[in-house]
């Protein structure tokens, strides 16, 4: 068994170009394919992280989305005297009544517009979520024109730096702070004083209430108190939920886009491998009636050829794992059309991803081999010796 | 012809193996063809719009209103012909999956403003004498099995409640850019409502559309609009259709890079894919060539052969790739119809799979063409392969 391992693994150094041609051609499939499944997991990442099941969102019924929720203040107060609701170090209760609109702002490096969340915020919105921290400046001072602005805003939008000023509502907003949110939702947000901002709205309604559960298994209870409770016209959802919902449709269709990409692409590669290995067993035919005539079986045959075609697999998922996990570095804002603003999220390649790429890279090998090898291994001793 | 002859005769001297090239050359081509319909598809709106409209709305951004008092004072900027508004409605019908867009629009003001939407003199009457009354792209209209009288109910989210409407008429599109998903419907049924319900939202308008009477006025005339509400609690935007159209697209351009990128990488995959075939011709005649040197043929004549060989091959896979974009785009429309209501073959698209096929061609052929012009006559008729 080892000659003719050994035999196929030297063929490959022997024939260079070819090999590494082929393995150029998977590689480059494989990198899409792992750049899409990086791309997902990413999206994937921030949604999970930007919401804990511990918390529950309030919204209005049958609105998708905090921006078009409506919650007014009568609505609130009865929300908030809900007996789940979890208490905070000084006594009250865990809960933040929130207004979020959308402002558009303008970027730094070519003037185009993004559509920023801005959300005004209550005394207990950043205890609320453990994720946001302060990495710069300090937090605003409430009753005051100040405001938070998320990392990736801040870096990438005209007047969101830490000291800079924004204007919008007739009103010059001072940024105070910068925070990082991980990979969460949050770092591409605007944070304010919830009654500043509503003020400078003119909005008379909050969007949305947030509250932390005393015990998360408690949570059927409280929505079926406040989802059938006639003076109130909202609905209750875990906060993971909620996000998960959000982004469904960019999921959707990232998920849809990757899968016909790497289908349409892979069956170019895998040709490239049919090529390749086709080539292999026809010029050295001679060679396979000789290893025939020594005597090793049709199977060691198959075997070393279907080895070759695995062994080109793998060089060439290698490859395109290797440039894929560059794209680590990269960070992608994009609309998300279903909450109208930006979404910002990483690559992240994970072991799970690693994994299923290069097994990607071996079936790929494998379906470009298979018939090669089994002609290999069919040929007539006679006749193949006789061919030069 | 001669040459043609002996190129395509070498070409199918290993019929496995053309094949094979072909068939890639072929799926490489249609998928670059469908990426780049796909990117232009993106596009849709844009082609559709038209020089002399502006849109006006919140400078805040699109989901702050503008009040209707707005309208009189926007109808006296001169060069204005047309002032027309509209709000999203965001209405869901059935269930979130049959997603469509619909909106309120002042309907006699709109069908004037947007020419491009065809009904016919009865259906338009029908459709501005009946309040509750609203309007369908063919599409839309084919789509939902929806005929001229039926009800149809959408669940508003960000007005909420079950709202009824009546299909009055069936608008076709001028040509084949304009979108025929669309419904729309009276403002002045959703004003009217939102009077009765929460009469703090009535009479705000979402944006305003404007017909200004010479697409050379558009500049003075936006400056002119937003001058006007400078310093309001309500500050304007004022740009054409076409900038508006493109601010939308610039907010996803993430993702439309790594389409364009996407695109060229299966080029680059092809061509490994040829350039590999290639090199494999040029190892197995490398006697061959080598006779013809012994017999005189200077360096370029070998080389013309590898490279027209090259071309042939791919040649003929970009022949039928091309031929394929068309029915394979025509029923990738079908499916992402919901998402794209424009899906077309643009032009560029063909000329860009043109240019893509002879890239390939010529690039696969560099490195077996070199290494034949610098091949010795001893060293080629000595090797055996």
């Amino acid at each position: 068994m080892g000659i003719p391992l050994s035999y196929s693994f030297r063929n490959l150094w022997t024939r260079r170009l070819t090999t590494v041609l082929t393995a150029l051609g998977m590689a480059l499939v494989v990198f899409v394919f792992s750049a899409m499944l990086m791309l997902a997991e990413g999206l994937r990442k921030t949604l999970v992280e930007t919401g804990s099941s511990d918390n529950v969102v309030i919204i209005r019924k049958s609105s998708a989305t905090e921006v078009q929720s409506g919650v007014d203040r009568y609505q609130a107060s009865i929300v908030e005297t809900q007996p789940e609701i979890a208490i905070g170090q000084d006594g009250m209760p865990l809960l933040a009544k929130e207004m979020v609109v959308i402002i558009s702002l303008s970027r730094r490096d070519n003037g185009g517009e993004g559509y920023i969340t801005t959300r005004g915020i209550g005394k207990s919105s950043i205890h609320l979520r453990p994720q946001v921290r302060l990495v710069e400046g300090r937090l605003p001072n409430p009753g005051s024109h100040e405001i938070l602005v998320g990392k990736s805003v801040a870096e990438r939008f005209k007047g969101a730096g830490l000291g800079e000023t924004l204007r919008f509502g007739m009103r010059e907003w001072k940024v105070v702070g910068i925070f990082d949110a991980g990979n969460t939702g949050f770092k591409s947000e605007i944070w304010g004083d919830a009654d500043q901002l509503m003020q400078t709205f003119r909005r008379i309604v909050y969007s949305s209430i947030l509250f932390k559960l005393r015990d998360p298994s408690r949570f059927e209870e409280v929505k079926r108190r406040i989802e059938s409770d006639p003076r109130l016209t909202l609905e209750a959802k875990r906060e993971n939920q909620y996000y998960a919902e959000q982004s469904k449709m960019m999921v959707t269709f990232l998920r849809i886009l990757g899968t016909s990409l790497t289908i349409i692409f892979s069956l170019g590669a895998i040709i490239g491998a049919m090529i390749t290995m086709y080539a292999a067993v026809s010029t050295r035919t001679a060679e396979i009636g000789t290893m025939r005539a020594l005597g090793f079986k049709r199977l060691s045959i198959l075997t070393a050829f279907l080895f070759e075609a695995l062994l080109l697999g793998l060089i060439g998922g290698c490859m395109g794992l290797f440039f894929a996990s560059f794209l680590r570095f990269l960070t992608v804002s994009t609309m998300n059309f279903q909450t109208f603003s930006e979404l910002v999220f990483d690559f992240i390649l994970t072991f799970d991803i690693a994994w299923k790429a290069l097994s990607f890279s071996l079936i790929m090998g494998f379906v470009g081999g298979v018939l090669p090898a089994v002609r290999a291994a069919r040929m007539n001793i006679i006749e193949s010796l006789r061919s030069t | 012809m001669f040459i043609l002859k002996i190129l395509v005769r070498n070409a199918f001297r290993h019929k496995l193996r053309t094949f094979l090239t072909i068939l890639g050359i072929t799926v490489a081509i249609l998928a670059f063809g469908l990426l780049r319909t796909f990117i232009n598809a993106w596009y849709g709106g844009v082609e559709a719009s038209s020089a002399s409209r502006l849109i006006t709305r919140n400078s805040l951004s699109l989901i702050f209103f503008l009040p209707l008092s707005y309208k009189d004072k926007i109808r006296q900027v001169d060069g204005v012909k047309t002032v027309s508004w509209g709000n999203w409605f965001g209405g869901i019908y059935v269930d979130e999956k049959h997603f469509f867009a619909n909106f309120a629009v002042d309907a006699k003001s709109y069908l004037d403003l947007y020419p491009e939407y065809i009904l016919t003199p009865e259906e338009e009457t029908a459709f501005l004498r009946d309040r509750k009354g609203f309007v369908a792209g063919r599409k839309l209209a084919k789509r939902f099995g929806w005929k001229i009288g039926d009800t149809v109910t959408l669940r508003g989210t960000i007005y909420p409640g079950n709202w009824d409407f009546v299909l009055r008429g069936i608008y076709r599109g001028r040509d084949e850019s304009i979108d025929e998903t669309q419904f729309f419907f009276h403002w002045d049924y959703l004003n009217e409502s939102l009077k009765k319900t929460t009469p703090s939202r009535a009479d705000q308008v979402g944006w305003y559309m404007v017909g200004v009477s010479h697409p050379d006025l558009t500049p003075e005339v936006s400056l002119a609009i937003d001058r006007l509400f400078k310093n309001s609690i309500a500050e304007t935007l004022t740009e054409t259709e076409k900038a508006f159209q493109l601010s939308f697209i610039a907010m996803s351009e993430a993702i439309l890079i790594a389409i364009e990128l996407v695109s060229f990488v299966v080029i680059i995959i092809i061509i490994a894919v040829v350039a590999n075939t290639m090199s494999m011709t040029y190892r197995e005649r490398i006697g061959e060539y080598a006779i013809f040197k012994t017999l005189g043929y200077r360096g370029w004549r070998i080389a013309g052969m590898i490279l027209g060989e090259s071309m042939v091959i791919t040649g003929i896979g970009s022949f039928w790739g091309i031929l394929l974009t068309f029915p394979v785009a025509r029923y990738a429309g079908k499916i992402l119809s919901n998402y794209f209501p424009v899906f077309k073959v643009p032009a560029e698209a063909i000329y860009m799979e043109i240019v893509a096929s002879f890239i390939v061609g010529i690039l696969a052929a560099i490195v077996p063409t070199w290494r034949a012009i610098r091949i010795r006559i001893a060293d080629g008729l000595r090797r055996i392969d």
